[in-house]
């Protein structure tokens, strides 16, 4: 069954769209990243604009992060003090994001830079958690007690010191804050939410528990993706209702049964399947930009 | 009964007579896009009334037909390999190309139409690229045009059907061409040419109003007039949807 979408004025099967946000939305339960890194590739490649494709995700990325986000909240694994925290470094980086987007854009190169941040970040993130959850892994089997993260690094001699009670943790709130920042600025050059980025520097420099850094990351995502996609809306008129309409349903539906599957997992099985996707995504998009593509040209609407 | 109705038009204009010229109808002059289009079929049809009765050594009549979508400015980019990758380095920008171009002919398009007259019509998918070139930056614009060509004609947009036209006794034409369900809003064109010994002898034109419609329209307008709105409102469903179903599956687990 086909369905015309208004605003990228093509044609597409109903059920591919509803069993792509199924599969986002599971993934974005699971592991409380937006998939924003998945939708985007996953759109262009069944034929929808590029513009359209980054503006749409965006709202379907709010409809399934608050789904995941209330399953969350009612099992208090959401550090809303942390969240807020990192929205307000977040919101500021994400307008310097926008600017220098605009500046890529009038040089000509702006898809390259995206698929060059994509296969960096994508790819040292992904090595990084594969690496630390395969140790974790590699020692619970091994009989020996998993030994504790440390807990204790420089971030936790700046000043401004916070209580997160949730969290468990007494630290300053300027690695949070710089922290939003940077993702911010990145989320908004690549398009995404930064729930692939942000995630990992939770667990990793703030020492947050994995089981809280979830429901926190899907927090601040939310904000994050509300206000590029009103911006996408306002600006480029590039958000089509009824795409993300259809992405959506299929999306929260996906997210309720990601977060009842992640909450039976282990952290660290968590950890190395999110490892082995954002490494698989960024696999092809390396292979992309080496293999000889069978068409040298491309073609972009005038919008 | 389309083919009825072309029949009975032919019977009434046959005892007429003037030079070769073309009378011609489709089956729609109107297309809706709806949420669920799926493409659409317009069947064209007319006749050929002529003066006198074409002389026993005249070569036979042939029929071209095409359809022409609404002329947008498109941007073609080229990708070369730079360090090991691949980057886009020259781009065209083509001031306008046809979001669709079928043309359906009664035979093969370079024998029975001369490269003057199909210069003059815009008629053959390598006239087309001819008309739409606009240079910047590379010295190298016909591969640009004809990458436009190539790439839509592999979507589907742009097509060439030789001996897609049926004509019966000179007389009588008719074609069915079929519209993507990927259809651009907007003022569609309809061009029948008649040709005998590779010249053009007629040209009649008719338009098509191709547009959205029902809630796909409503969502358009709503895009572009108030996009502040229609943003927030897009957000408002988006948090619905996601708290709609977090509730659903609070019940279900109970």
């Amino acid at each position: 069954m086909q369905i015309y979408l208004p605003i990228a004025e093509v044609s597409v099967n109903l059920f591919l769209l509803l069993g792509l946000g199924g599969l986002v939305g599971l993934l974005s339960g699971m592991f409380g990243v937006g998939g924003g890194f998945l939708m985007t590739p996953l759109l262009f490649f069944i034929g929808i604009p590029p513009a359209v494709a980054v503006g749409t995700q965006a709202n379907q990325i709010v409809a399934s992060s608050f789904s995941g986000l209330l399953a969350h909240v009612r099992r208090r694994t959401v550090d809303f003090r942390m969240g807020l925290v990192l929205l307000s470094g977040g919101l500021v980086g994400s307008a310097f994001g926008v600017q220098i987007f605009k500046y890529l854009t009038a040089l000509g190169q702006v898809e390259l830079m995206v698929t060059l941040f994509y296969v960096v970040f994508l790819g040292a993130i992904g090595a990084l958690m594969f690496v630390e959850s395969l140790r974790a892994i590699r020692a619970t089997r091994g009989g020996r007690a998993q030994p504790a993260r440390k807990r204790h690094n420089w971030v936790h001699h700046l000043p401004l010191r916070m209580r997160f009670r949730t969290s468990n943790l007494y630290i300053s709130v300027i690695p949070p804050i710089v922290i939003g920042l940077m993702v911010g600025v990145l989320a908004a050059i690549m398009g995404v939410g930064g729930g692939f980025i942000m995630l990992p520097a939770m667990i990793y420099i703030l020492g947050m528990p994995t089981k809280v850094v979830v429901g926190t990351s899907l927090f601040q995502i939310i904000f994050v993706t509300a206000a590029t996609s009103i911006m996408h809306a306002v600006e480029n008129q590039t958000v089509d209702a009824l795409l993300a309409l259809v992405l959506l349903i299929g999306g929260v539906i996906g997210a309720q049964f990601g977060t009842r599957i992640g909450m039976r997992m282990k952290a660290e099985q968590l950890r190395i399947l999110l490892a082995i996707l954002v490494l698989i995504v960024c696999f092809k998009l390396a292979a992309d930009l080496v293999l000889t593509p069978s068409e040298l040209y491309s073609l972009s609407e005038v919008m | 009964m389309w083919r009825a109705l072309a029949l009975l038009l032919l019977l009434v204009i046959a005892p007429l007579a003037a030079e070769e010229t073309i009378i011609a109808s489709m089956n729609q002059n109107r297309v809706s896009i709806t949420a669920d289009f799926d493409g659409s079929e317009i069947f064209i049809f007319g006749a050929v009334r002529r003066d006198e009765a074409v002389p026993d050594d005249a070569s036979p009549l042939q029929v071209i037909i095409m359809v022409t979508g609404p002329m947008r400015p498109v941007i073609v980019r080229k990708k070369e390999r730079r360090w090991g990758i691949w980057v886009n380095t020259e781009s065209v920008r083509v001031g306008a190309a046809p979001s669709l171009y079928t043309i359906a002919t009664t035979g093969p398009l370079n024998e029975i139409l001369s490269e003057t007259d199909r210069l003059r019509y815009g008629i053959g998918l390598d006239r087309l690229v001819r008309t739409v070139g606009e240079a910047n930056g590379t010295n190298d614009v016909p591969a640009f045009n004809e990458a436009v060509v190539r790439i839509r004609q592999h979507s589907g947009l742009y097509a060439e059907i030789d001996g897609h036209v049926e004509l019966e006794a000179e007389t009588l034409f008719s074609t069915a061409i079929a519209l993507p369900a990927d259809l651009v809003e907007g003022d569609y064109t309809v061009r029948i040419v008649l040709a005998r010994d590779r010249v053009a002898l007629g040209v009649v034109d008719h338009d098509i109003a191709v547009r959205k419609a029902g809630i796909g329209r409503w969502i358009y307008i709503m895009a572009h007039e108030q996009p502040l709105l229609y943003g927030i409102l897009a957000l408002l469903v988006a948090l619905a949807a996601g708290w709609a179903a977090s509730e659903a599956f609070r019940l279900l687990r109970r």
